[in-house]
């Protein structure tokens, strides 16, 4: 909807919509809007990223708050959102200057984060040092409760590679207590930042669950091709096949897979698997897939966000940060609402409140959000969360995956 | 194994080397070095996607469209914005570098407008998917096709620039453009034309990598990345140099994953790369100075 469309072009739309909404309530139209900045990848590699998971839900959350009238104060006030926007080219250093233009030339009231673990970590020292509360939701990073120590108004909400490698050989290894699969695991990772994480992880999990890794190899970042590792792979005499791996990379070892008729019984792949577009890449036969995050797809909240950013945005959420992304912002609002727009006030609600969002009750540990869902798999229609697999709302994996 | 990686590494090579071809033709003919070449590809894997997803038509069909379009784009914009560059360099080194700087202002641009119209999500379709069963390997049906197509183009291709009067032409105007017009050559037209044609295996190659490969409005650079090595490695403006480069890196890339280490398939790529640099500078079927 909003395209990269000048600031001024950006200043006036809010306005023309608190003018048009004035007529229907007269007292918003007094209210000074609030200012909500950010600097986000809208060009270059990291666009695809925040063009999924970012970008959507932020357009989503303003419309909404816009046309309730605005972010509710504490005194009951409501105040139009104004956004003011910028293009970080996917670059650090583009979106360092962005950030710093946003605190002190356009002296916004709220700064929402930008997209990746990079991204957030690039910024966190400026917002710091600038006072603003941070909402790193897409940072999976191992080191989130150092960094959520060091910036203490920093916020990490999609735990780290660790988290989800031990959840996965979790779940494999209660497959293979029931007999369901063999001992042998053959796993590749793609030799980058998240990928790296994972497979230091998953490695030694493995070996303590009693796994027996046959096939264990890195490939470099943007391989298209993986039809001499999948041959190894395939030879190997593994039952599970996991692949730590990004977009299109997932895509690419997913099309292979299916084209050379391999039919492990775990297939899991990382990033992109819980993307909406797997389902065409898999052209419908994604049941049974593995990859990181899940939702719960039970709940009616979830079921309800589904629906309106399909019908705003016009294709369904990812279903790993997505609803993340969309629950952080709605506990900033309940933040507002409770304590205004005060910078450290602020900062204290979000990290000892308890907030109701899309994702249920969460509160936060530690200025962290610990209460995610590590690994999901394709059931039906959804991408459903199968770990941790004792928390309400779990679906039980499905193994032996059935054949493409 | 051997065989079975042998051919995998062929197929492969037969993708980079179509990557390449339309690439190899613009800088070697035409003597720009198209930045936004990748982008150029993208647009063709846009149009054929379209065309597959919402009239049906296949992307071998779609061939028949995007590429007249991409020669068609590619004369275009050699007459609007590389005319002026070339008039003013009158030849010689900074036509280069004039035309590496509007490129790069190209890329984006196109980017941007690609962003606009087809957002920044992947893109993908299946399209003859199905695996094909050669010497002990399962490899899919469009990246064989793809590798045939790369095979014939390269292959045609050089064979018109060797046998045809206009083939000899081109290649005159590649070797010597300045000398080019004592033998009655119009030294502006066949250029246009070697970029224009260059245009048209960009067209192509996009069109059969979006067969088998999911892509987004960002990726052009990986695609311009790839072809900018195997065109060097090449020799500049060398069509069966090109192929064969892309062979071999795709060759090297398979054995080094199947018998060394998948880690190391991109370092034995630019280790090649480098070696070339080093020991033959002009690539490896480039003649010296040329």
């Amino acid at each position: 909807m909003s395209q990269n469309t000048r600031r001024a072009v950006l200043r006036a739309l809010p306005l023309a919509m608190v003018s048009a909404l004035a007529l229907s309530t007269p007292l918003a139209a007094q209210e000074e809007p609030v200012t909500i900045g950010y600097a986000v990848s809208k060009s270059g590699p990291n666009a695809t990223g925040a063009g999924i998971t970012t970008i959507p839900n932020y357009e989503l959350w303003v419309k909404e708050v816009n046309e309730a009238g605005g972010l509710e104060m504490p005194d009951g006030t409501r105040r139009p959102i104004e956004v003011v926007e910028y293009d970080d080219r996917s670059s650090a250093e583009d979106l360092v200057r962005a950030i710093e233009r946003l605190a002190t030339q356009d002296k916004v009231d709220l700064i929402l984060p930008p997209w990746g673990t990079g991204g957030n970590l690039a910024i966190a020292p400026l917002m710091d040092r600038f006072g603003y509360p941070q909402l790193a939701v897409t940072s999976v990073t191992d080191m989130a409760p150092e960094f959520a120590k060091r910036w203490d108004r920093s916020f990490w909400m999609l735990g780290g590679g660790h988290d989800y490698a031990t959840a996965l050989v979790e779940t494999l290894a209660a497959a293979k207590e029931a007999g369901t699969i063999n001992d042998k695991v053959a796993m590749i990772s793609v030799a980058d930042g998240f990928g790296i994480d994972l497979v230091k992880a998953a490695r030694p999990a493995f070996e303590e669950a009693g796994f027996e890794l046959v096939y264990d190899e890195s490939y470099p970042l943007g391989t298209s091709d993986f039809a001499a590792i999948l041959n190894e792979v395939q030879g190997s005499g593994a039952d599970s096949f996991v692949a730590f791996s990004y977009p299109p990379g997932s895509f690419g070892v997913t099309k292979q897979t299916m084209t050379t008729g391999y039919n492990p019984k775990v297939f899991y792949i990382g990033v992109g698997g819980a993307f909406p577009i797997y389902g065409k890449i898999t052209e419908g036969k994604q049941e049974g897939v593995m990859s990181i995050g899940g939702v719960d797809a039970m709940s009616p909240a979830v079921e309800e966000y589904f629906a309106k950013h399909t019908e705003v945005i016009g294709n369904p959420p990812d279903s790993w940060a997505s609803a993340i992304t969309y629950a952080s912002l709605e506990m900033l609002e309940e933040a507002v609402k409770r304590v205004g727009l005060d910078h450290e006030a602020l900062a204290a609600e979000i990290s000892t409140g308890t907030f109701d969002t899309v994702i249920g009750e969460v509160t936060l540990e530690d200025n962290q959000l610990r209460k995610l869902w590590w690994v999901g798999q394709w059931q039906g229609e959804h991408f459903v969360a199968v770990s941790p697999a004792d928390r309400d709302g779990a679906a039980a994996p499905v193994i032996p995956k059935p054949e493409w | 194994m051997f065989l079975s990686t042998l051919f995998l590494g062929l197929v492969l090579g037969g993708t980079y080397a179509l990557l390449a071809l339309g690439l190899s033709l613009q800088y070697g003919i035409a003597r720009i070095m198209n930045l936004a070449y990748g982008e150029f590809m993208l647009l063709a894997c846009f149009a054929v996607t379209m065309m597959f997803t919402s009239w049906g038509l296949g992307p071998l069909w779609g061939l028949l469209v995007v590429v007249p379009l991409g020669y068609a784009l590619g004369w275009i914009i050699h007459s609007v914005m590389m005319r002026p560059l070339i008039k003013r360099s009158g030849g010689g080194g900074r036509l280069e570098v004039d035309t590496i700087l509007a490129t790069f202002g190209l890329l984006f641009v196109v980017q941007g407008l690609m962003l606009v119209t087809f957002g920044s999500d992947f893109t993908s379709y299946s399209y003859l998917d199905r695996g094909i069963g050669i010497l002990g390997t399962t490899i899919a049906a469009n990246r064989l096709i793809a590798f045939v197509v790369s095979l014939a183009l390269g292959f045609g291709l050089y064979a018109v620039l060797i046998r045809t009067r206009w083939g000899r032409a081109l290649r005159a105007v590649a070797l010597a453009p300045g000398s080019a017009y004592l033998v009655g050559i119009d030294v502006n037209k066949l250029g246009r034309q070697g970029f224009a044609l260059g245009g048209a295996l960009a067209a192509a190659g996009g069109a059969l990598v979006s067969m088998f490969q999911t892509f987004s409005a960002t990726d052009g650079v990986v695609f311009t990345m790839k072809a900018l090595i195997v065109v060097i490695m090449g020799g500049v403006g060398n069509i069966l140099g090109a192929l064969i480069a892309g062979l071999l890196l795709g060759l090297a890339e398979t054995f080094v994953a199947a018998f060394i280490d998948p880690g190391l398939t991109m370092a034995a790529t630019y280790t090649m790369f480098l070696a070339v640099l080093l020991w033959r500078p002009t690539g490896l079927f480039g003649k010296a100075g040329g």
